[in-house]
């Protein structure tokens, strides 16, 4: 592997290009130098305390310590699915429904990868357990966030209508069909883009980094392609249960509409 | 007499305990000031909002029926008529029976090209009317009537009561009417109760 080490030096030039541009909005009074220079922190400090404990988790691979990583994982996943919500589910199932999902189709999704197709030994090698099961989680989290609250926007816009269906006899699943049919596709959009833009519009952040770290661009692609039918797996059956479980949990027992399980979020 | 519909201590956020009992054929109209429930007792005897209480329809329990038919029996026409598909027919039952639609459309005067009318382009008068047929459509026993005349003008208003009337009486069904137009009121005649207080009551003024 030639990969060419980066010293502080190089970082300091960068994070230089960001300060400049502070500079400039703020000389420019578009209020943004604060956050720009907030957010550029967070990086940096984030970022390096995410390389320390990977290397510690690398240093002392053991099972339990993977497992840890990936349940705080999905828990800091779920907590932004709920706060992305306009209008989410009140009590615990604003947390679950995002939380379960995720962890069934996320975590099947990695566990099938490392155990059946990429195959390190052992099969949960932080190396690879880790950054798949975050670009999983990663991806998953975004549809999982769109669908639920496009669901949850859409059955609040048009409970008039879903109410007109049920007073005429129709079961709850076919009163939400085309709010849930929006929902599974505002969350299932942003991954169906990617891979139709793939290697023309962008070069995928995954396999410019691995040609960046000296990999053969064709082992590279390799690696994105697997990447990115994974994401688009998990990013799909999570999307399409969390919303068939919210829209379900929409209705009662006799299948009343209860927009009263809904409480407004932060956004609303 | 047969009791229709049969209500036993409704409770809703709002509402009762009340006691209600409707016999087959018969009009009752639902009175009581703007904001008193008279909407939320149609919706909790739909069940489309959350209620307790024992409910019964011809004897049988609301429990023991499936929601769908439940709502099927004791259709819940609201003021305002919702519509989702592009074209009229689309919001019929599947299996309709056509002589019968249009047996209801002349009633209230509206032609047989009427099913295939785009909802874009009806106005609320029609959307009111061509609401009321479509709950026919499903050959209710109890209909639940959240001011079906509201959009209409004086001909259509009768033509509206009648139909209803004649409903009633061929189909030996039952209706609750939500109306404020006191001269609609002497029209429909038959039992008046008033909402006040989340309770049902005969009105002052008889």
């Amino acid at each position: 592997m030639d990969l060419i080490s980066l010293s502080p030096f190089d970082l300091t030039l960068a994070a230089l290009l960001v300060v400049a541009l502070a500079g400039v909005t703020v000389w420019a009074r578009m209020g943004l130098g604060r956050s720009l220079l907030i957010a550029g922190a967070r990086t940096v400090i984030q970022l390096l305390l995410v390389g320390l404990i990977l290397q510690t988790l690398f240093d002392h691979a053991q099972l339990g310590w993977v497992a840890l990583m990936a349940v705080v994982m999905l828990a800091v996943a779920g907590y932004e699915v709920m706060a992305r919500q306009q209008r989410r589910f009140a009590g615990l199932w604003g947390y679950g429904i995002g939380t379960v999902t995720m962890f069934i189709s996320a975590f099947a999704v990695t566990v099938l990868a490392l155990t059946t197709m990429v195959g390190p030994t052992p099969w949960w090698e932080p190396q690879y357990a880790i950054p798949l099961l975050g670009m999983l989680l990663g991806n998953t989290m975004t549809g999982i966030a769109l669908g639920l609250d496009r669901l949850t926007q859409t059955v609040w816009r048009e409970r008039r209508t879903i109410e007109g269906r049920l007073a005429m006899g129709a079961p709850w699943s076919e009163a939400v069909t085309t709010m849930r049919r929006e929902a599974a596709r505002s969350g299932l959009m942003p991954t169906i883009n990617a891979m139709a833009a793939a290697g023309i519009v962008s070069l995928p952040g995954m396999m410019t980094g691995q040609i960046l770290a000296g990999a053969p661009p064709v082992e590279a692609v390799k690696y994105q392609i697997l990447i990115m039918f994974l994401i688009t797996a998990g990013t799909g059956f999570g999307t399409l249960g969390a919303v068939w479980f919210a829209s379900r949990r929409l209705f009662d027992t006799r299948e009343r509409l209860r927009l009263d399980r809904l409480k407004a979020g932060r956004h609303a | 007499m047969d009791r229709l519909l049969d209500v036993r201590q409704l409770k809703t956020a709002h509402l009762g305990p009340l006691d209600l009992a409707v016999q087959p054929g018969e009009l009752v109209q639902i009175t009581g000031a703007s904001g008193s429930g008279k909407s939320l007792l149609l919706r909790a005897l739909a069940d489309l909002d959350p209620n307790a209480g024992a409910v019964t329809l011809n004897g049988e329990p609301r429990d023991s029926i499936p929601p769908v038919e439940w709502r099927r029996r004791v259709a819940y026409v609201p003021a305002e008529t919702a519509w989702w598909g592009e074209r009229v027919d689309e919001h019929l039952p599947a299996d309709f029976a056509r002589p019968k639609a249009l047996h209801l459309l002349e009633q209230v005067a509206l032609p047989e090209e009427s099913l295939r009318w785009e909802i874009e382009r009806l106005s609320s008068g029609e959307k009111q009317r061509l609401g009321l047929v479509r709950a026919l459509m499903n050959q209710p026993r109890v209909l639940l009537l959240d001011e079906p005349t509201a959009n209409l003008d004086l001909e259509n208003t009768k033509r509206i009561e009648r139909a209803v009337r004649a409903y009633l009486a061929e189909e030996e069904a039952a209706a609750l009417w939500v109306s404020h137009d006191t001269l609609q009121r002497q029209r429909l005649g038959g039992r008046i109760l008033t909402i006040r207080d989340g309770q049902l009551e005969a009105p002052a003024w008889t």
